[in-house]
């Protein structure tokens, strides 16, 4: 059924569908709406699920580690300095194998204090072991949510669903909740895993000198991971219709320019590529969806005939520039090409991505030589 | 493109009118988007929140700087320097307010209907009679003023996304659908 609600309420219809057994969060600004719902939800008895009230991110994610060690689906949500606080526990969530799902509320990190949007609170988790997803609609966060369930049980990989604080997590547009029986079709329960057994006690993550084999076996599954999820994707598509791909790309066959971007900056894009195309200038779009493990082949391919590429990133590494433009730098280095990539800092904090920003940076990057650092747009004056 | 800006005080329920417009619109198959200002929310503050209207997919992910349409849910904002700021010339107005269209100044450059939404409200039980919850009512003055979506379709999005009150809310906003001048 198609409903006009917010992103945050369409991750926890999502994690109401995928009959989450227990979900342990702490409320922050922009994610709070999702743990009230949620909490109703289980209330009302709508959501047959152990809500776990806890006294931090920290004790969220210890207590979701716990109930998935014990072979619970489990649930948690968090933004920004919430995250930042579970960081720890992040990397015993991957080690231990654990098919956690986590819905991360993108805020920027104080100080200064800030409660919008900007991507660098999950990219600071980027070596943590989780995979991690950015979306750009309501109905892909429904949808990725889902899917993550399927991802995670099959990888034993714990999954970051990331959405932008407001400017996604607050907006209302039209979501298609599915039949809960469509749901349980493509998302039956999890399949048996080795789990923490109380009658035949054992250890779990003990001291090991296998330990670099345990991380080449992540490896590996990382690896796997980019396969998996384009296999579950497909599938997702045949029952329900809508596929999303580890990158999306738009206009990018012909294109001289390609804007590379992630989450909601790309629906800007795509209304000034159609514009800039009217103009007979050739511009595409290219959103990374998955950033972990990175799928920097499935970005290369596209990139690859372009002449010039911008990379926007509503993120920040102090030090070294927009973290997307590294990423995408470090995967084109693989293949050779040469091509100019320019970078552009944008919409840090919450800071309004406008399409007229985008066209400015679209002409900065035909008129401008590449300067091999970082531009950045709407600083005030 | 139809886009449209709220302006309330907080707790005046500026955002819930939005989310509620644009479900109004969605239900004559348009694509809708509302969003509020983002930040902190503080009640009596001055609160922005905004509803896009299209007949295709919606891919702007950037806040409305030039309204069609702007919709004010307290008469002493209008006092606000800059309120009409960006609002497209020979658009509308709408004003929950006691006094008629003409004796506003933005009549002329703009066009501007008024109704006394905070008596409806109030006779219809809506929130206290210091601080009526004006947002469904003054929906129905813009369905009769703009003509962009019918009434019914505000009175069935009223009783859908109202949860207390349903009934009273649709029908304050058909009393504004009669009552507003313009």
């Amino acid at each position: 059924m198609k409903k006009v609600i917010s992103a945050n309420q369409a991750v926890s219809y999502a994690v109401l569908a995928a009959k989450a057994q227990v979900i342990a969060a702490y409320p922050i600004t922009p994610q709070s709406s999702i743990v009230e719902m949620l909490s109703g939800f289980c209330a009302t008895g709508a959501l047959q699920a152990k809500f776990i009230n806890v006294e931090s991110e920290h004790s969220a994610m210890a207590a979701c580690i716990s109930a998935s060690v014990m072979g619970a689906r489990t649930f948690t949500a968090t933004s920004s300095q919430g995250l930042a606080l579970m960081h720890e526990l992040l990397h015993y969530a991957s080690g231990l194998r654990l098919p956690i799902v986590m819905a991360n509320v993108n805020r920027a990190l104080a100080s200064p204090f800030n409660l919008k949007a900007d991507l660098s609170d999950s990219l600071s988790q980027r070596d943590t072991g989780w995979l991690q997803f950015y979306c750009e609609s309501g109905q892909e966060v429904f949808d990725t949510i889902i899917q993550s369930y399927r991802i995670s049980e099959k990888l034993l990989l714990p999954v970051m669903v990331n959405l932008e604080g407001f400017i996604l997590s607050h907006t209302y547009e039209i979501v298609d909740l599915p039949e809960q029986s469509q749901i349980d079709l493509f998302l039956p329960p999890a399949p048996a895993r080795e789990c923490l057994d109380v009658d035949n006690p054992c250890m779990f993550g003990s001291t090991t000198d296998y330990y670099i084999n345990f991380r080449y076996k992540m490896h590996q599954d990382m690896e796997e991971a980019k396969t998996f999820c384009s296999e579950i994707d497909a599938e997702f598509k045949k029952v329900f219709g809508r596929d999303y791909g580890l990158v999306s790309t738009y206009l990018c066959e012909d294109a001289d320019l390609i804007l590379v971007t992630a989450g909601t900056i790309a629906g800007t894009c795509r209304v000034v590529a159609d514009r800039c195309r009217a103009k007979g200038m050739k511009v595409g779009v290219l959103r990374v969806r998955m950033f972990r493990p990175f799928p920097g082949k499935q970005i290369c391919e596209p990139l690859r005939k372009a002449k010039k590429v911008a990379v926007i990133d509503r993120d920040f590494s102090p030090g070294c520039g927009g973290i997307f433009a590294q990423e995408v730098k470090a995967s084109l280095q693989g293949i050779n090409c040469g091509l100019p990539v320019y970078e552009f800092i944008a919409g840090l904090g919450g800071k309004d991505v406008t399409d007229k920003d985008i066209e400015l940076i679209i002409e900065q990057t035909h008129k401008m030589p590449n300067r091999g650092e970082s531009t950045w747009i709407g600083l005030l004056k | 493109m139809y886009e449209i800006r709220f302006h309330g005080r907080g707790g005046q329920g500026a955002v819930v009118a939005s989310t509620v417009l644009a479900s109004a619109f969605f239900k004559e198959k348009k694509f809708v988007q509302a969003f509020p200002n983002f930040g902190a929310e503080r009640r009596g503050a001055p609160v922005v929140a905004f509803t896009r209207v299209s007949d295709h997919e919606i891919r702007e992910r950037f806040g409305i700087y030039e309204p069609d349409c702007l919709i004010i849910l307290d008469s002493s904002l209008t006092r606000r320097k800059g309120i009409a700021e960006g609002l497209k010339e020979g658009h509308w107005i709408i004003i929950n307010s006691d006094k008629k269209p003409e004796e506003y100044v933005f009549l002329g450059l703009y066009r501007v209907a008024t109704l006394d939404a905070n008596t409806i409200a109030q006779e219809h039980g809506l929130g206290s009679s210091s601080v009526p919850i004006v947002n469904t009512t003054i929906l129905g003055a813009f369905s009769r003023a703009t003509g962009m979506v019918a009434i019914e379709s505000i009175m069935d999005a009223v009783r859908e996304n109202v949860p207390t009150h349903p009934e009273d809310n649709a029908k304050a906003a058909r009393e504004a659908y009669e009552k507003v001048v313009f």
